[in-house]
């Protein structure tokens, strides 16, 4: 070689090269694929890519009956698949003007808030196996177990519950349930102090946390991120709250908000979030009223009169919105899904402009992504 | 570049890994939660929505199901497909083939709900992984049957008629 052609240190081209992240991927909790773009062990631009999993959701709303589209809603998000039955049902009792009875009112929350809690101990148990600590998943499933038993003698089903009907909820509940839920309640609270010492704690984790990741109230303004990401910024933003809906006017909790805005603010938020859907779910049980959990002026039929109607709830991963447009036929005219992950994602792409590999994906497992969510 | 570590954030860093691993080794004392599964299984909830199955009727040993397509309108999969014939001498029609795809089948217990006469209930079964698409074509009607061969349904009937 000539010494002409040596090329000095300081010239060097500026080299990129792609990395792809999924679709099948352990880092993406399902099929998500994320284009990267890498500059080293550094990120340049993570573009992702979605549509793997699309199911044409809102498109199926349009060719069946109102009561048949309600087990599609439990698989846009399968785990927390009550708070999206409860939108769906909600929003048609709303455009139908379907009165639900109190106790049904209570069991929906109730049923809920343990889904809530269940939704974010997966989260949890993935978010660490993403960091690389495998055993906390299984302490995390082991509580969450208890919450699907419960949940699994009452409406049959462990994942896709399918429970809420137009007007209330298909099963009562019974003693068993509630003995066993006051018994979770109790038996978590202590779990939640152990989680804490195993894993908050832990100073491998809060290196992999703290300062990492930093998504600002400004960033969720622009892409509508919502849930625990907006809390994770410092907004004390909560459907619950902002919108009261069912019976949650009633009820007493606060909304955990924490302005770091860095992954471990989003984790303590859903930490802090099992502790007050806990305090809720007590809440909920003492004041249970008796009398039917089906409301009496239910049609056969359903036929919503003409018009628009809209339900949002907050859903374990933010503000889910059901849309539903009528005109007075048996079948919905059109059904519009506003899911939480899909906002939340988009906004990955500036907030991991920068980061290295490693903490890119602590902050794409800190957005607790569920891809059904996403691509619906 | 390193970050610099006071001594005070050291010793609060060892302590927290020594609180966690006393946790881990706490754990190795306690009763395991797991189950065996092929060896040992849970007892299914008594709501479990598995697939649906035919409900005889206690007296005469025939399927309740009439026929009347309710469940097949409420599906929202399309998966059942219900064929009834009119016998001589019976009033209502009785089922002849009660065709349950469970390829498609979402279990969300709309046809159980929507039956009027509880004719349908949720079975028990989950071990229904297969190999092949057809195993999961089922005729209910054809299962039943089948059934009342395997379980000697006579002699019952027997004793229900004798004790009438």
């Amino acid at each position: 070689m000539s010494a002409s052609e040596v090329i000095p240190a300081s010239d060097k081209p500026q080299e990129t090269f792609v990395l792809n992240v999924g679709p099948q991927h352990p880092a993406t909790h399902g099929v998500l694929r994320l284009k990267m773009t890498m500059d080293g062990e550094y990120v340049a631009r993570a573009e992702p890519v979605c549509g793997y999993i699309h199911r044409m959701h809102e498109k199926m709303g349009e060719n069946r009956t109102w009561a048949q589209f309600l087990p599609n809603t439990g698989r846009i998000d399968y785990l927390a698949a009550m708070a999206y039955n409860h939108a769906y049902v909600a929003a048609v009792e709303r455009a139908a003007k379907i009165e639900v009875p109190p106790r049904a009112e209570y069991i929906r929350v109730i049923t809920s808030e343990l889904n809530r809690i269940s939704s974010h101990l997966v989260w949890f148990g993935a978010f660490l196996l993403d960091l690389g600590g495998f055993t906390p998943l299984l302490y995390a499933f082991d509580d969450r177990e208890k919450i699907l038993d419960l949940l699994e003698a009452i409406t049959g089903s462990r994942l896709t519950y399918c429970y809420y009907r137009f007007g209330g909820v298909c099963n009562d509940i019974d003693a068993d349930f509630i003995r066993g839920v006051r018994e979770f309640v109790a038996g978590m609270r202590p779990r939640l102090k152990m989680y804490h010492t195993l894993v908050t704690e832990n100073v491998i984790l809060r290196r992999r946390l703290v300062g990492i990741g930093y998504i600002g109230r400004e960033m969720c303004r622009k892409y509508g991120a919502t849930g625990p990401v907006i809390r994770g910024a410092g907004v004390a933003y909560d459907v619950r709250k902002v919108e009261p809906y069912s019976v949650y006017r009633d009820l007493n909790f606060d909304i955990p908000a924490f302005p770091e805005g860095d992954c471990m603010a989003r984790y303590r938020v859903r930490m802090e979030e099992i502790e007050q859907s806990l305090r809720i779910i007590e809440q909920g049980l003492d004041k249970l009223p008796d009398g039917p959990v089906m409301g009496g002026n239910v049609p056969r039929v359903l036929k919503p009169p003409a018009g628009d109607c809209c339900f949002a709830v907050e859903a374990a991963r933010g503000r889910f919105l059901v849309r539903i447009i009528s005109d007075n036929k048996e079948i919905p005219y059109r059904v519009r899904l506003r899911t939480p992950c899909f906002c939340n994602l988009s906004l990955f792409e500036e907030a991991s402009a920068g980061m290295m590999l490693p903490d890119a994906l602590a902050l794409l497992g800190s957005l607790d992504l569920v891809i059904p969510d996403i691509d619906r | 570049m390193r970050p610099k570590v006071s001594i005070k954030e050291i010793v609060r860093g060892l302590h927290s890994l020594v609180a966690g691993m006393r946790i881990t080794l706490g754990q190795f004392f306690k009763p395991t939660v797991t189950v065996h599964y092929p060896h040992e299984s849970l007892k299914m909830a008594p709501r479990f929505r598995g697939h649906i199955e035919l409900v005889r009727d206690e007296k005469t040993g025939k399927p309740l199901c009439f026929a009347c397509k309710l469940c097949e309108k409420a599906c929202p999969s399309d998966c059942i497909t219900v064929e009834g014939v009119k016998l001589e001498g019976e009033k209502r029609k009785s089922v002849s083939e009660y065709k349950l795809d469970f390829t498609k089948c979402s279990l969300c217990g709309s046809c159980v709900e929507a039956c009027k006469s509880n004719a349908i209930r949720f079975s028990k079964d989950y071990n229904l992984a297969t190999t092949s698409k057809e195993e999961l074509i089922m005729d209910l009607f054809k299962r039943l049957e089948a059934d009342q061969a395997k379980t000697g349904q006579p002699d019952t009937k027997d004793t229900r008629e004798a004790g009438k």
